[in-house]
C-alpha cells in the first residue's frame, strides 16, 4: 500500500512524468482515432435521419462532446490549480496551463457548431439564451486565464495567479449559469440525462458517446504533449533536460 | 478587528481625498458614457426608457473597472503593501477595509449620480428609486469581486486591459440582477426577487472576495 502512495508522488516530478507522458501519448492518440472513426461512422453512415431535424442534427456528434469537454476541462483545470496551490507541486500548474487552450478550443467549437446548427433549426445563428450565453462566458473565463498567465513572466507566479483565478471562476460558474438561466431560456432541455431514459435513438446515442470518448482521448493526448513542451521550457536549466537534449542531438 | 478595518478605511479615504481628481474623473467617465447612448441610439423617450437600466449598469461596471487598478497599485509601489502583508493582522481584513473604502470612493458616487442620469432617460419615479437602490446594493459586490482582479494583475504587464478581461465576466450576474430589478419594476412585476439576489451577491462578494484577494496579493509580493 505504502508502495503505491510513493508511486503516485513519484510521477509528480517533471523528470519522471516526462518519459511516462511520452509513452502514454501514442496510446491516447490511437484510442482517439479508433473512437473517432467508430463514432463518426455510426454518426454519419449508420444512424438514421432524425424525424424532425433531418440531416442537420448530425452536428450533435461534435457539438455535444465539445460542450461537455469545455465544461469538464475547466473543472479538471481548477482541480490541478487547487492541487498546485495546496501541495505546491510544479507539475500541477503546468497541467493547468496545458489544459486551458484545449478547453478554450472546445468552448469555441461548441459555440461554432451550435451556430451552424441554430441557423437551419431556429432560423438564427445566435440567440441570447441561457446555455449559449454561459458557454460564451466560459470561453471568456478561459481567455482570461490564458491572458493572465501569458502576461506574467515568472512561471511560478503565473501558475499561482492563474490557479486563484481558475478557482474563483469555478465558484462563479454555477452563479453565472443560474443567473443567466433565470434571465432567459430558449435552448431545448438536455437530451441526455442520467436520471431519465435518453430521448434519442440508441444508435445516435452510441455515436455521440463514442465521439465524446474520442474527444476525451484527444484532450488527454494533446494536453500531455503540451505539458511535455512546457516542462522542457521551464526545466531547461536542469540536468535531466540537458541530458535529454544532448541525447537527441 | 474592527479597529483595524476602520483604520484602513480611514487611511484610504484620507489618501483618496488628497487626490480628488481621480474620483471626479471616474464620476465624469460614468456621466459621459451614459450620455453617449442617447446620442448613439436616438432621443425617442420610449426607447431610452427601455435602455436606461442596462446602460446605467454597464456604465457603472466600466466606471468601477476604471478605478480598480488604484486599489493596490499605489501601496504596492511605495512598499506599504508589503508592510501590511507582514503585519500580524490577517491580510484579508486589510483587504476588506480597502474594499469598503473603494466602494465609498468609487461606488457610492455612482449611486448618488444615478437618479439624475435616470431622469435623462425619462425614467418614472419608482423605476428611478429601484435603479438607485439596485446600484446601492450591487456596487459593493463590484468592489469586492474587482479586488480579486486588481490583486491578480498587480504589477503585471498591460494590467488595465487584462483586469477588464478577468473581472467583467465575473460581473455578469450583478449586471443581470441589477438591470433586471429595474426592468421588473417597469414591467410591473416588482423588484423584490432581483434585489434579494443582488443582496446575496453583494454579501457573498464582500465577505468571500477578500480571501482570494489576499492570496493573490501574497503571490504578487513574492
Amino acid at each position: 500500500m505504502s508502495n503505491r502512495v510513493i508511486n503516485w508522488f513519484r510521477y509528480a516530478s517533471p523528470q519522471t512524468f516526462y518519459p511516462l507522458a511520452g509513452r502514454l501519448i501514442p496510446w491516447f492518440w490511437a484510442l482517439a482515432a479508433i473512437f473517432g472513426v467508430a463514432g463518426l461512422t455510426i454518426g454519419f453512415l449508420v444512424a438514421p435521419t432524425d424525424a424532425q431535424q433531418g440531416e442537420g442534427y448530425r452536428i450533435i456528434f461534435l457539438h455535444v462532446p465539445a460542450s461537455w469537454m469545455s465544461m469538464f476541462i475547466y473543472l479538471v483545470m481548477a482541480f490541478w490549480a487547487a492541487m498546485g496551490l495546496a501541495f505546491n507541486t510544479r507539475l500541477s500548474g503546468m497541467m493547468a496551463s496545458a489544459l486551458a487552450p484545449t478547453g478554450a478550443l472546445f468552448a469555441f467549437l461548441s459555440l461554432w457548431t451550435g451556430a451552424l446548427w441554430g441557423k437551419p433549426m431556429w432560423g438564427t445563428w445566435w440567440v441570447w439564451d441561457a446555455r449559449l450565453t454561459s458557454e460564451l462566458i466560459l470561453l471568456f473565463l478561459y481567455i482570461g486565464f490564458i491572458a493572465l498567465q501569458a502576461a506574467i513572466d515568472d512561471p511560478r507566479r503565473a501558475d499561482k495567479a492563474g490557479a486563484i483565478l481558475a478557482l474563483v471562476g469555478v465558484v462563479n460558474i454555477p452563479i453565472i449559469y443560474f443567473s443567466v438561466k433565470w434571465w432567459n431560456t430558449l435552448h431545448q432541455g438536455a437530451s441526455v440525462s442520467l436520471t431519465k431514459a435518453p430521448s434519442m435513438a440508441a444508435l445516435m446515442l452510441w455515436g455521440m458517446l463514442l465521439c465524446a470518448l474520442a474527444c476525451w482521448m484527444y484532450s488527454i493526448a494533446i494536453a500531455l504533449m503540451r505539458v511535455r513542451t512546457i516542462m522542457l521550457e521551464r526545466e531547461r536549466h536542469t540536468d535531466w533536460v540537458r541530458a535529454l537534449l544532448a541525447e537527441k542531438e | 478587528m474592527l479597529i483595524l478595518i476602520r483604520a484602513v478605511i480611514g487611511r484610504d479615504l484620507r489618501l483618496a481625498m488628497r487626490r480628488q481628481a481621480d474620483i471626479v474623473a471616474a464620476m465624469f467617465f460614468f456621466i459621459i458614457v451614459v450620455s453617449l447612448f442617447p446620442l448613439g441610439v436616438g432621443p425617442e423617450p420610449d426607447q431610452l426608457r427601455k435602455l436606461a437600466p442596462g446602460v446605467l449598469w454597464v456604465a457603472a461596471l466600466l466606471a468601477t473597472m476604471l478605478s480598480l487598478p488604484r486599489l493596490f497599485a499605489e501601496d504596492h509601489r511605495d512598499g506599504t503593501l508589503e508592510q501590511l502583508a507582514l503585519a500580524p493582522q490577517p491580510l484579508g481584513l486589510v483587504v476588506l477595509g480597502k474594499v469598503i473604502a473603494h466602494w465609498l470612493v468609487a461606488g457610492l458616487p455612482l449611486v448618488l449620480l444615478a437618479p439624475v442620469l435616470g431622469i435623462q432617460f425619462d425614467l418614472a419615479g419608482d423605476a428611478l428609486a429601484v435603479l438607485t437602490l439596485s446600484l446601492l446594493i450591487g456596487t459593493p459586490a463590484l468592489s469586492g469581486i474587482g479586488a480579486i482582479g486588481a490583486a491578480l494583475t498587480l504589477g503585471v504587464r498591460g494590467g488595465g486591459v487584462l483586469l477588464s478581461l478577468l473581472v467583467l465576466p465575473l460581473y455578469i450576474p450583478v449586471l443581470i440582477f441589477g438591470a433586471g430589478a429595474v426592468d421588473a419594476t417597469v414591467s410591473g412585476l416588482g423588484p423584490q426577487a432581483h434585489l434579494s439576489l443582488l443582496g446575496a451577491l453583494a454579501l457573498g462578494g464582500v465577505f468571500f472576495a477578500p480571501w482570494p484577494t489576499a492570496a493573490a496579493l501574497r503571490v504578487a509580493l513574492e
